[in-house]
């Protein structure tokens, strides 16, 4: 399968974390804050400009723009 | 020191939204201050709270959701939870909030403040909200596995206080720290690189947990104050115990894993999920975050904190300076017109007035604010127009404090606490005071009615003057946004700015909270901003006093006291903008608050009435005032630059107090006004040339 991310997703599409293209001190923040490599995510809405998204992740929502949400890679199950 | 430094301390910390502020209020009550550690701006809360008849100071940090020190906020909490901050002191405990209904986010900054070895208890606040969320938690079985107190509470009911006071109690009796360590080999390696590198080092030794930090987290805070201490040959050592310990591996990645292994352990245990019931809360999400009425909300929930910043606050502010007014007379009746009513009357009441003026507007929007954090709107908030915010460089959390600068800056300077990034703070700090506040309505009106004709199109729908008020609005917005763009992508580039942002749960603020939250927001201003303030009132006062000439008529006094020698003095600065040495005094004698440049231009155009016709008489005067070669000082490009010149300058010697206080430096108030003075030198200096070479 080919390599989506985050940003790629329409709202109320999931996904497996599959790992991040880079890492940095944001994708380890992003890690905190739960964004683990074998962690489903889901993107419950964006907002009406299209950016930025927010995803559910763990129980709990959290927002970020396209470009972060493309740092996020994903396993999408068939 | 004073005695408090005996008393013991207890550090609460939590995740932010955890409901961690409502509870330390719950603890303290109102007698509490809010602390600004030196050198950084962050803010921490002291607070007294009884535990079994001793007194305990209360130290409530900033919500963090962890302590990987890449923000200021996380170092300073793993400063003060190391006993390094000696303006706190060595905490006895620890207590950790954790929001039941988000217990997997929440333990893992938890798990990182078990690992550094403190007698902690957990408070567990939110548990009235688990059945709505269909989560229920095995209690016991939680306290045996983080080998700690956990005390369950639902802090706006009240309840489970009383339990957590009982807990702290006896953990104060009885200190049980802890003694977690999640990775043994980068705590051992971290210990010996720590009692190498402390080897002739001044100040406190450097501790294990700092140095793990500095190896996990590599480029952040802990890193680079750790190669400042102990010089750049420290890069090497900590380079080979990455490498030691992370076999290759990134440190961070592994760090993340681990703690989400043992969070998942635990959480798997006491945790049972079952689908969520639906609530209100679901049907206000959807009705929010609708394309139309979700608009139409954000738009009215605006309106209504513009609205309010801007016209309910005009009546108190009428109130407070009716009072200056009425008690200056009382005291000039009583004293008669000699220096000592006129420095109590003009010095000091019209200082403690010019102060106090801007309270209805600070309260009123922190009343706001803090209700929109606590209900969890002003995350929507900022998401719904971080896009728009985006193109000057800024995010959607910038939007409230910029909307806000419109009545005043003061406030709006002072509601960046929200913006979690520190250089888009500062820029908003800096953009903020170029929006059109109301201090320069009046300055405008009185030109505008002075100067500009009274034009009407298609049946007075359009008038001139009131198309010229809206420019200047728009100059505003234009320098506002021009700024922000010019630092945050020119000046000040560095890395791009994440935005990263929880959007918590829909939750009824807790109005106690709300109400302590604002008389210490109010308290900060009085002490911290308002000495500033009333200080440069009196000064001021004094130059526009002395040297004394009882017999002299208030104009001749003002023209020659120091302000008006000064204003002679440098009167030729401001030549090429078209000014007088009439207006070069108001405009300095205006540079503490812009609103007294009418005041001063009353005074020395030898304006006596103080009735209705006083506006008009000075109005006569400004349009009949010349040059020494006879003519006319107030041309329309000369009023026009005076004005633009009032648009762009920082004229508001509470708006430099309160970035200083915000930004706890001199360097940032300095170079706002500076950078401001410069723009509004320009501005008038082309509108003026610009405008008298094309009506030649």
């Amino acid at each position: 399968m080919a390599a989506r991310t985050l940003a790629g997703l329409a709202p109320g599409e999931a996904g497996i974390i599959s790992g991040f293209t880079v890492i940095d001190g944001f994708t380890q923040r992003l890690m905190q804050f739960g964004l683990m490599e074998g962690t489903e995510v889901k993107v419950l809405r964006r907002a009406p400009t299209g950016d930025p998204l927010e995803v559910e992740v763990m129980g709990y929502a959290l927002s970020l723009r396209r470009e972060e949400a493309d740092l996020v890679l994903l396993e999408i199950p068939a | 020191m004073n005695t408090s430094a005996r008393e013991p301390v207890l550090v609460t910390l939590g995740n932010p939204n955890t409901g961690k502020s409502t509870l330390f209020n719950a603890l303290t009550g109102l007698k509490q201050k809010v602390g600004n550690f030196p050198g950084v701006t962050v803010e921490h809360l002291l607070g007294r709270t009884e535990l079994g008849g001793r007194t305990v100071q209360v130290v409530d940090l900033p919500g963090t959701y962890s302590l990987s020190a890449q923000s200021p906020d996380e170092i300073v909490a793993v400063d003060v939870l190391l006993g390094h901050r000696e303006e706190v002191g060595p905490p006895s405990m620890v207590l950790i909030v954790l929001d039941a209904t988000n217990l997997r986010r929440n333990l893992f900054l938890a798990n990182q403040v078990l690992e550094l070895g403190l007698p902690t208890v957990i408070a567990l606040t939110m548990t009235d909200m688990l059945e709505a969320s269909g989560v229920t938690l095995d209690m016991a079985a939680l306290e045996a596995l983080l080998e700690c107190p956990v005390v369950p509470l639902a802090v706006n009911k009240g309840q489970g206080l009383e339990a957590l006071k009982s807990a702290l109690t006896m953990m104060l009796a009885e200190p049980k720290p802890h003694s977690l360590i999640l990775n043994r080999p980068l705590r051992e390696a971290s210990t010996a690189l720590a009692a190498a590198l402390s080897a002739g080092l001044e100040g406190h030794p450097l501790h294990a947990v700092e140095v793990e930090r500095a190896l996990t987290d590599k480029g952040g805070y802990a890193e680079q104050r750790l190669l400042a201490r102990c010089g750049p040959a420290a890069a090497e050592a900590l380079a080979s115990a990455r490498q030691a310990v992370g076999q290759g591996r990134d440190l961070a990645t592994l760090e993340a894993r681990e703690r989400y292994l043992w969070i998942n352990r635990i959480v798997g245990q006491v945790e049972q999920r079952s689908p969520r019931q639906r609530t209100w809360r679901d049907g206000v999400d959807v009705l929010l975050n609708h394309p139309l009425y979700g608009a139409l909300f954000f738009l009215l929930a605006m309106a209504v904190v513009f609205q309010s910043v801007f016209a309910w606050a005009t009546p108190l502010m009428d109130v407070i300076d009716g009072a200056t007014v009425a008690l200056g007379e009382t005291v000039r009746t009583h004293l008669g017109d000699g220096l000592w009513a006129s420095f109590l009357t003009d010095g000091v009441i019209a200082g403690v007035g010019s102060v106090v003026i801007f309270l209805p507007q600070i309260l009123i929007l922190f009343a706001f604010i803090i209700v929109l954090e606590d209900s969890g709107y002003m995350s929507r908030a900022a998401f719904l127009v971080d896009r728009l915010m985006r193109w000057c460089g800024l995010s959607g959390q910038s939007f409230i404090p910029m909307l806000s600068s419109f009545a005043c800056a003061v406030p709006g300077i002072m509601g960046t606490r929200v913006i979690g990034n520190p250089r888009d703070r500062l820029a908003t700090i800096l953009a903020a005071p170029l929006m059109t506040c109301s201090a320069r309505l009046p300055v405008y009106t009185l030109l505008i009615s002075a100067f500009v004709p009274q034009k009407t199109w298609l049946g007075g729908l359009l008038n001139l003057q009131g198309l010229v008020l809206l420019a200047f609005y728009l100059l505003g917005l234009f320098g506002a946004v021009f700024t922000a763009f010019l630092i945050k992508r020119v000046l000040y580039r560095g890395p791009v700015t994440r935005f990263l942002l929880e959007m918590p749960p829909y939750r009824w603020p807790n109005p106690r909270s709300v109400l302590i939250k604002l008389v210490a927001r109010a308290g900060i201003f009085l002490r911290r901003a308002g000495t500033l303030v009333f200080l440069v009132a009196l000064l001021v006062w004094g130059l526009a006093s002395f040297p004394q000439r009882p017999e002299a008529s208030p104009t001749a006094q003002l023209e020659q006291s120091y302000l008006g020698r000064v204003s002679h003095q440098v009167a030729p600065v401001f030549a090429p903008l078209g000014w007088d040495w009439k207006v070069t005094a108001a405009v300095i004698a205006s540079f503490p608050a812009r609103e007294v440049v009418i005041a001063v231009l009353g005074t020395l155009y030898a304006v006596e009435t103080e009735d209705e016709s006083a506006e008009a008489t000075l109005i006569g005067r400004l349009r009949a005032s010349t040059h020494a070669d006879g003519s006319l000082v107030f041309t329309l490009p000369m009023a026009l630059g005076l004005m633009v010149f009032y648009a762009l300058c920082l004229q508001c010697i509470s708006t430099l107090a309160v970035i200083r206080r915000e930004t706890a430096s001199w360097r940032w108030p300095v170079l706002a006004w500076s950078y401001m003075t410069g723009l509004g030198y320009l501005g008038a200096f082309l509108c003026y040339r610009v405008g008298t070479a094309l009506m030649a």
